[in-house]
């Protein structure tokens, strides 16, 4: 368990690992990653319960986290590496050639936290359903945890399980929207409405809470919260306001840095906004 | 060799006593099914394990996505779907979570093939061999009977990985033991021959075996192969068989790219160029009419196979 100071301090060292990934393999996916840096931080270090050095495909008696939004990899392995799955030196080798983080995150190259591919969208929540069911029936009472983008919405396939996780009151299940309105061509809100998306869950039959992503205190509280909401006969979601490239003052307010790496003058004046707290790889 | 017809029944029947007698002795075998449990057989074990059975409407993505999480929680999910429903929807979901992810999942899939019969091409799926085979570390198995398929069924929960399990809708004639040994991998020659080689996959083994006895009348020997695993193929029996014989015929329920006959194709091209036939749908959608009619239609029935075993015969020399 660490306290609000130092997941703050994470967290800043994981937007820092996130730019120095991209810069170093110019691609990748900065704007996500920042966003939810501070979610994932909050999560990995203070909300589940793991056990990073021993990592079973199983899961067994630990929570589980799934990744549906795979394009923001390099925020799920700085969190994974600093949290101690693997080494914080191998966050060096992000998308290059026989490394074990791929752009996208797989399971093939046996990467310690991931357990499923994703990338291709709108397929972590039916996994992350299967999961949490796998759970109930062995008489686990720990919980599933998935993030998807505000733009996955926009797949089918989420649809359906959502319908399935309502449906069937899969309520060991926490699911997590990163809702910070942007996609690869543009605002979320003019490429293809959302439309309702609090009442749209509501009515498939999940718990809905909404909250500041960005905000440490809150994204503590809230993912405290969550867990209490869980067991009570319906999956939850929360709807996570955040800022795309949050951290870095040229990354906010643009969906230009959803999918494009830094150069080395603009990496140099994104690193000197995120000073090295806990040490870079 | 002759064979002698047991009985005639569906192979979604194997499919489905397989499955519930697998629920019988592995408590870490799950199945999914997607509106069509009467369909797909499921119904028994729907029955006995209600809380192993998992109903999730028509929603076969979500189907895929779900057991993937189940295998990854370490049970053994079976998915439920036909044919069609189990490949070409779903490509991607078993793409990414399944078979790139490694996950153990078994996708059962009937009503394969124009012997689907009147419900015509939507459903008569006969590029899933294809869709499946070309994925690395997938299993292709499509066997040739009730007895084949239920063996098939419980040997498929022993082996580690994804594996796609092909079979069909109609009455069909069961030949293979009730007792057999299903060893995934391992061609079975079905008659020892000397002059051709007829390898065939699933319905269109007992079209073969009848073909066999209709070249025996002229004086023909033929050795037939049921290749009941797609993939991986057992080449050393293929090509130990064809060496002996010098020319071969494929017959399959499927489009010639992607199927069988491609696979083998391309392993006598390598190892031991032959005079070669094939037996299958020629670059065209499937129609309405009894399973009868469409294997005439499509050139899948016995007299197909022989006339293709004569032209190899002439093309041997």
């Amino acid at each position: 368990m660490h306290d609000i100071e130092q997941l703050k301090s994470i967290a800043a060292q994981v937007r820092r690992d996130i730019i120095r990934m991209v810069h170093a393999c110019q691609s990748g996916h900065p704007g996500g990653s920042l966003g939810c840096a501070d979610f994932m931080t909050a999560l990995f270090f203070n909300q589940m319960q793991i056990n990073p050095s021993a990592f079973h495909m199983d899961g067994k008696g630990e929570d589980m986290f799934f990744l549906s939004n795979g394009h923001i990899s390099p925020v799920f392995y700085s969190v994974l590496a600093r949290r101690g799955y693997f080494p914080v030196a191998e966050l060096a080798s992000f998308r290059k050639l026989h490394s074990r983080l791929q752009g996208h995150p797989a399971t093939l190259e046996g990467l310690p936290g991931i357990r499923v591919a994703s990338g291709s969208l709108g397929q972590g929540l039916s996994v992350a359903i299967g999961a949490a069911i796998a759970k109930k029936f062995a008489g686990d009472d720990k919980l599933i945890w998935v993030l998807m983008g505000d733009g996955e919405q926009q797949e089918g396939q989420v649809w359906e399980a959502a319908m399935f996780a309502g449906g069937r009151k899969v309520d060991n299940l926490i699911a997590v929207i990163d809702y910070n309105g942007k996609q690869i061509d543009g605002p979320v809100d003019e490429v293809m409405p959302l439309g309702n998306i609090k009442a749209k869950y509501e009515a498939f039959g999940w718990e809905v809470k909404s909250f500041d992503g960005n905000n440490m205190e809150e994204t503590v509280n809230v993912l405290h919260i969550a867990r209490q909401m869980a067991g009570n006969g319906k999956p939850v979601l929360l709807l996570m306001h955040t800022e795309m490239g949050m951290g870095v003052d040229f990354m906010m307010g643009t969906h230009k840095w959803h999918g494009s790496a830094p150069n080395d003058e603009q990496a140099a004046r994104a690193l000197a906004q995120l000073p090295e707290t806990i040490g870079d790889y | 060799m002759t064979f002698t017809v047991t009985a005639y029944k569906d192979t979604r029947s194997g499919f489905g006593d397989g499955l519930l007698e697998l629920g019988q002795h592995n408590n870490k075998v799950v199945a999914l099914c997607a509106d069509l449990t009467g369909s797909l057989k499921m119904d028994a074990f729907a029955k006995e394990f209600p809380e192993r059975f998992f109903q999730t409407g028509i929603a076969e993505a979500n189907m895929m996505g779900i057991a993937a999480g189940l295998a990854t929680g370490g049970f053994i999910p079976y998915t439920g779907t036909f044919a069609n429903f189990s490949t070409g929807r779903v490509y991607d979901q078993i793409r990414q979570s399944i078979a790139y992810s490694g996950k153990n999942v078994k996708i059962c899939a009937s009503h394969a093939g124009v012997t689907l019969g009147e419900d015509g091409a939507t459903h008569q799926i006969l590029e899933d061999i294809g869709l499946m085979k070309i994925l690395p570390g997938m299993t292709v198995i499509v066997p040739a009977d009730y007895n084949q398929t239920k063996a098939a069924t419980l040997a498929i929960a022993e082996w580690d990985g994804p594996v796609y399990l092909r079979f069909g809708r109609p009455k069909w004639p069961v030949f293979t033991p009730a007792d057999q040994q299903f060893v995934i991998g391992k061609a079975d020659v079905l008659t020892v021959g000397k002059h051709l080689t007829i390898v065939a996959t699933g319905h269109l083994v007992w079209n073969a075996l009848q073909a066999a006895q209709q070249l025996e009348s002229k004086g023909i020997s033929a050795e037939v192969i049921n290749i009941h695993t797609i993939k991986p193929l057992d080449a050393e029996a293929v090509l130990a068989s064809v060496r002996k014989t010098g020319c071969l015929v494929t017959a399959e329920e499927h489009q010639r790219a992607g199927g069988l006959g491609e696979s083998i194709a391309a392993l006598l091209a390598l190892h031991y160029p032959a005079p070669m036939e094939m037996v299958a749908v020629n670059d065209r959608f499937g129609q309405s009419g009894t399973p009868e009619e469409l294997l005439k239609e499509y050139g899948l029935d016995v007299p197909d196979i022989v006339e293709a075993s004569l032209r190899a015969l002439k093309r041997k020399g």
